[in-house]
């Protein structure tokens, strides 16, 4: 009958040495956790204990499936080979001590026998393999193809506290040595007992060949010590989680489980307290505290972010590893701000969520740099542009600091002239946007927006001079106080109309107006032109007399995208007009950011930029072969890329346009 | 040291600005009053000064619209004492009549340093803050863009043309017209504004009558000709710089 | 009251400023309509040869070691004496940091009207001023008594104040110019080893429209490619975008150059005062209410951003053509 002995070949004293070990490391262990636990709880309170249903899915999905992780996928089969081989072979090990020390020690029965015993002997050998190939991978990407994204960036921060390096070579090595020393335990067993049912360990029964010559009692004593090795590795381990690396097994699932589970588009208000922002890390909630320390220092975020691309100071990871590093550093005295992380590194975040997307343990990068930022903007450290612009905002509310009964002046020229949606009911209001109303690159498309409108029969009507900047940016700059009162401003405006639903071309209003604009308490009915436009078209509303034969690409907006999920409605009206669309290699939730949001445009541009990226962008689309024309559908778009085009000299190859443009053109 | 900042509300540029009927003031239904930039700059000094040496500050300025926003704003950035003088200010109160109303108010205040700004875009009878130093008997620098105590002095940079700067002691108590803070006004949060609406109260002091005397009486007013308008250059970024060109070889630059 | 016109005269370190002379002509025209004649204030020390070429019927001339530099105490302790005995029918004051630190001043202690900005006299004398930034004038009566006046270039040339004959001098006591509350300590040169702007013939200036320090560049390459440089308006210069000295306007430098060119300038009285008199100004402004629009030759409202690289582009082609 196959099965295993478990303790074959242990003395007495071993196991029960064993079992004391086991004990004193679960003590360890419980320390170290409750040592973690303890700093986070040293944060702000925040509440995360909603929609439990949810929360657990996306553990399942993303700590045990490790979905996102696998986007990468020599990261991803490297990652998934250790994660699922270590799983296994703990599980395997589990078992084989309940199958002894529990149910046949006291009931006297085992259930590792015959048939299962061989498939366990033969799945573990198995997931041993791929444990290897996956700690072999690692060995491989970390010390020889060694990428960008994994080298500590900075001087300062390999001076820190922790040495991260060493930090990555030991979980490596422990784990190799606890699954090579298994291996070679289970061919000494099998070289001295010679059991039939060896084959079925095909490892441990081939690295047994080698050791038959060599004989007892030789084996014997190897198999001991080898065993003692493995015990030792495996309980150090086991101890050392919380204290290395290693204890993202815990953080991660963990912080996938408090993740935000609201819209990608709603921030979290500013904490109402004494303190305005986060000035010390007491300061963050628990559960960014908790964000830090999950981190795993891929670098997936930094390779993602267009500020790092752009030679901006700012990497997320960096910070992020900061902010960890920082949390632990109580005793250099160093500050937050200006120590930890400086102003710069705040500023340059275009705010485009690429980070935050890509991150396989949900750390939300946003939210903390948001929450640093409030501080700075309450302690007023901005540049002179951005005061200039938030002080504009509050006082004309718009960006551009003109007069209100400026705002529809590209009105002028429209017959009929476009309703007032003060003074009649219409069935959508138009939230123009600050661009759209007031730069001079968009008088003409506004109009044309207007004309495709009044073309597909719409009831539609504008604010006029009562409309405000919706204050999107306005937020993602740190400014809660002015978004307040803008949207205060616009909800007063709004709420004396009457409609059915609002649009707009500008996706950062349509964020805020969608996710953070709530009428009542239920969210508003908003539309990006893009959906309507695609309904109007799929209805037969909008009927197009000229097919353009464009070969074109499609750049996503950020606030459309990533942070709206809105990718499929404006390639459906592309093709639609007849349009041969090219995808470029950033598209979907992989776009590269223009630069513009999060306030940026308003900003002084930082010296260390060494290529914008709007300028990256326009020569990834400029490259695409047969290409003539971008189309975007935001307004800061088309201000950031046809500038782009001007300074990176590309005004013969590649054309910048709205999609309304396009639209207007097949009417 | 009592520092007190004196601001008034001016019309905003931004807005089209339109005469009345009468054709002899600024039309008011479609005015938009902002502080007037250089009396900014005048509270900025004073906050620095605060900052640098230790005062106390008190800001003042004409009860209008427009300020106790101002006030407010004061108040977050370290202002001690917010103070708006009430009066009827829509009969066109010129910078006489302000300034002797407020000579008294500053007199309670035992203001030893005074600063206002050097002048407003609706100055029609001089700057405040010289008028007011000789009705509180008090010697008066203005394009002032820096100031330091010195125990019972201040020593102001005065600007002259040419970028040429004197340094000027004056004996306290004294006025000065401020051109520029040492650095430009601070970026004042909304939620600190709203934060010192709660905490800080605006004291409310009655003007005495005002008294014009002094001031100019407007027997018409106008916007300047549009004859004298620059010939406009119309069409695209690269039709105007061909004109250009054209006009640089006219001038004989090129 | 007599019914002549005093000019208080301006001048710093030896030199008479422009608006001195600027003040005669006005002065002149004033006179005319109130059948006085136009008298020269002069106050300094050793400082009478500075009166020799005014286009003034007399100058009075007070010297004392007090009044070698400016301080606002001392002028007005002096004109405060002077005005009260001669009582003459308006007095002009420059607007500036020395005429308005006594005009006001002087109109409290005096207790005599005050009329500031004015730019101009209509035919009937009545003083005519700039106000809003430049976007309003207003034309105040002349009260019926000794008139304070503060004055601001644009309304007359300076040139015509000047005269090849020599004004009769008048000497005139200086009151006791003791226990001065205000003392001059020192001055403070500009930054040295920078170009004198006031000298280029080719000047590329920028304001606030340059939105920020970067922004600069694209008028430093113009001014590369059309053999100027760059000056700029208050604000740049407030932000510490650009040294001092190469500030252009009321607290700056005056500058006359055969080719102005202001990007993102609104145009203020200030900076106009210092630029007004350039040979050609051409005008680059969005706003197309700008009152720079007021005293420019030409004028675009093509984003600058749009059209400076463009214009650059062109004059490069120049070159190498």
């Amino acid at each position: 009958m196959p099965f295993r002995e478990t303790f074959w070949n242990i003395p007495h004293w071993a196991e029960i040495g064993q079992y004391v070990l086991g004990l004193l490391t679960i003590l360890v262990f419980a320390y170290g956790v409750f040592r973690r636990v303890k700093r986070w709880r040293m944060g702000k309170p925040e509440k995360r204990l909603d929609r439990i249903g949810e929360r657990l899915w996306s553990v399942l999905v993303d700590a045990f499936g490790q979905v996102r992780t696998a986007q990468d996928a020599y990261a991803g089969i490297m990652h998934l080979t250790i994660f699922w081989g270590m799983v296994a072979l703990f599980i395997g090990t589990a078992l084989a001590t309940v199958d002894w020390d529990v149910t046949h020690l006291f009931f006297g029965f085992q259930f590792l026998i015959n048939g299962a015993y061989i498939l366990y002997e033969l799945i573990l050998d198995i997931f041993g393999v791929l444990l290897l190939i996956g700690l072999g991978m690692a060995v491989y990407r970390r010390y020889f193809i060694r990428p960008s994204r994994l080298q500590s960036a900075t001087a300062w921060q390999k001076a820190l506290t922790q040495n991260f390096d060493r930090d990555d070579a030991y979980a490596l090595v422990m784990l190799t040595l606890i699954t090579l020393s298994g291996y070679f335990v289970e061919g000494l067993r099998i070289a001295v007992s010679k059991p039939e049912w060896a084959p079925w360990s095909p490892v441990g029964n081939a690295l047994a060949s080698w050791f038959i010559a060599t004989g007892d009692p030789t084996n014997r004593t190897l198999h001991l010590t080898l065993w003692t090795i493995h015990i030792l590795v495996a309980f150090v381990l086991i101890a050392s989680i919380p204290f290395t690396k290693l204890f993202h097994i815990l953080a991660a699932p963990l912080n996938i489980f408090f993740c935000t589970i609201q819209p990608a588009g709603t921030l979290i208000a500013a904490r109402n307290d004494d303190q305005i922002g986060v000035k010390e890390w007491r300061d963050f909630s628990w559960k960014q505290l908790l964000d830090f320390e999950a981190c795993v220092r891929c670098g997936r975020c930094q390779d993602n972010c267009p500020a790092f691309a752009s030679g901006a100071s700012l990497s997320p990871r960096n910070l992020i590893i900061s902010l960890k590093t920082h949390l632990w550093d109580t005793s250099s005295g160093h500050k937050l701000h200006g120590d930890v992380i400086s102003s710069k590194e705040l500023w340059a975040c275009t705010s485009c969520r690429a980070c935050v997307q890509v991150c396989p343990v949900y750390v939300d990068h946003l939210a903390s740099i948001i929450d640093m930022r409030r501080y700075l903007v309450n302690e007023g450290e901005v540049d002179a542009l951005l005061q200039k612009t938030l002080a504009n905002l509050g006082r004309y509310g718009n960006s551009f600091g003109q007069s209100e009964r400026m705002r529809a002046k590209w009105t002028q020229p429209i017959q009929p002239v476009i309703k007032d949606a003060r003074k009649e009911a219409v069935e959508y209001l138009w939230f123009v946007g600050d661009y759209a109303s007031y730069h001079v690159m968009f008088s003409d498309i506004t109009r044309k927006t207007a004309q495709v409108f009044q073309k597909a029969d719409l009831n539609f009507g504008i604010l006029y001079d009562a409309e405000r900047n919706t204050g999107n940016d306005v937020r993602r700059v740190g400014e809660e106080g002015l978004f307040e009162s803008l949207v205060e401003k616009n909800t007063a405006a709004m709420d004396k109309c009457k409609y059915n639903a609002i649009i707009t071309t500008d996706p950062h209003s349509y964020n805020t107006l969608k996710n953070e604009y709530s009428a009542n308490g239920n969210h508003r009915l908003v539309f990006h032109y893009t959906e309507l436009l695609d309904q109007l078209i799929a209805s037969g509303k909008l009927q197009f007399n000229r097919k353009l034969d464009y070969r074109v690409t499609y750049h996503d907006p950020c606030y459309l995208g990533r942070y709206n999920g809105i990718y499929d409605a404006p390639r459906r009206v592309i093709r639609a007009l007849g349009c041969d669309l090219i995808e470029m290699p950033r598209h979907g939730d992989r776009a590269f950011c223009c630069g513009a949001g999060g306030g940026k445009i308003w900003m002084e541009e930082q010296p260390d930029v060494k290529e914008r990226p709007a300028e990256s962008r326009v020569r990834e689309a400029a490259g695409m072969s047969g290409v003539s024309t971008l189309v975007t559908t935001c307004p800061k778009d088309l201000v950031m890329f046809r500038d782009a085009v001007k300074t990176a000299g590309l005004e013969e190859k590649i054309l910048v346009k709205d999609l309304i443009e396009l639209v207007h053109e097949a009417l | 040291m009592n520092i007190v900042a004196l601001f008034k509300l001016v019309p905003d540029l931004v807005e089209e600005l339109e005469i009345d009927q009468n054709g002899t003031a600024l039309n008011t239904d479609f005015l938009r009053l902002i502080i007037n930039e250089f009396d900014d700059h005048a509270i900025e000094q004073a906050i620095l000064l605060k900052e640098r040496s230790g005062a106390r500050v008190s800001v003042l300025g004409p009860d209008i619209e427009g300020a106790d926003d101002v006030l407010y704003t004061a108040a977050s950035k370290g202002a001690d004492q917010v103070i708006k003088l009430t009066g009827d200010f829509q009969g066109k109160a010129n910078n006489h009549a302000m300034a002797r109303a407020v000579a008294s108010t500053l007199k309670e205040l035992q203001a030893d340093l005074i600063l206002t700004g050097v002048q407003a875009n609706t100055d029609l009878d001089g700057s405040m803050g010289a008028l007011l130093a000789e009705y509180l008997d008090m010697p008066y620098v203005g394009y002032v863009s820096g100031v330091n105590t010195v125990d019972g002095k201040v020593v102001a940079r005065k600007e002259y043309p040419g970028g040429l700067v004197a340094e000027m002691e004056i004996k306290l108590p004294a006025v000065l017209g401020i051109q520029a803070a040492e650095q430009p006004p601070r970026y004042v949060a909304v939620s600190k504004v709203r934060q010192a609406m709660k905490t800080a109260t605006i004291e409310e002091r009655p003007l005495a009558e005002a008294d014009l005397s002094g001031g100019s009486t407007i027997h018409r007013m106008f916007k300047p000709e549009a004859g004298t308008r620059a010939e406009m250059i119309e069409g695209s970024a690269d039709e105007v710089a061909a004109r250009l060109v054209g006009i640089f070889k006219e001038i004989g630059v090129l | 009251m007599n019914q002549d016109i005093y000019v208080v005269i301006e001048h710093l370190r030896g030199q008479v400023a422009d608006i001195s002379y600027l003040m005669l002509v006005g002065a002149r025209a004033l006179a005319q309509t109130t059948g006085g004649e136009v008298i020269a204030v002069l106050l300094g020390h050793d400082a009478q040869g500075l009166a020799n070429n005014m286009a003034a019927n007399k100058v009075l001339y007070v010297d004392h070691p007090a009044l070698a530099e400016f301080t606002s105490d001392a002028y007005q302790k002096t004109l405060a004496g002077l005005i009260r005995e001669r009582e003459p029918r308006a007095v002009l004051f420059a607007s500036s940091s020395i005429g308005a630190d006594v005009s006001g001043v002087l109109s409290a202690r005096l207790n005599l009207p005050l009329i500031s900005s004015c730019q101009s006299f209509s035919a009937d004398g009545r003083p005519i001023s700039q106000i809003c930034g430049g976007k309003i004038m207003a034309e105040s009566d002349l009260p019926d008594t000794t008139t304070l006046l503060t004055m601001i270039p644009g309304g007359y040339k300076p040139e015509e104040g000047q005269s090849g004959k020599a004004p009769e001098i008048i000497k005139m006591e200086a009151p006791s110019l003791d226990n001065l509350r205000v003392t001059l300590k020192q001055y403070i040169e500009p930054e040295a080893g920078d170009v004198d702007i006031s000298k280029e013939p080719i000047i590329i200036s920028v304001g606030r429209g340059i939105q920020n320090q970067d922004n600069i560049e694209i008028a430093e390459e113009l001014a590369k490619a059309l053999g100027g440089v760059v000056a700029a308006s208050r604000p740049v210069v407030d932000q510490g975008w650009m040294s001092t000295s190469r500030l252009v306007g009321k607290s700056g430098k005056k500058v006359k150059p055969k080719i102005y060119l202001a990007l993102g300038i609104s145009g203020a009285p200030e900076h106009v005062e210092g630029m007004g008199e350039s040979e050609v100004i051409i005008a680059i402004n969005t706003d197309t209410n700008a009152p720079i629009f007021n005293v420019a030759k030409y004028g675009t409202t093509i984003d600058l951003f749009d059209l400076v690289p463009a214009l650059t582009e062109k004059l490069r082609e120049i070159k190498k053509a």
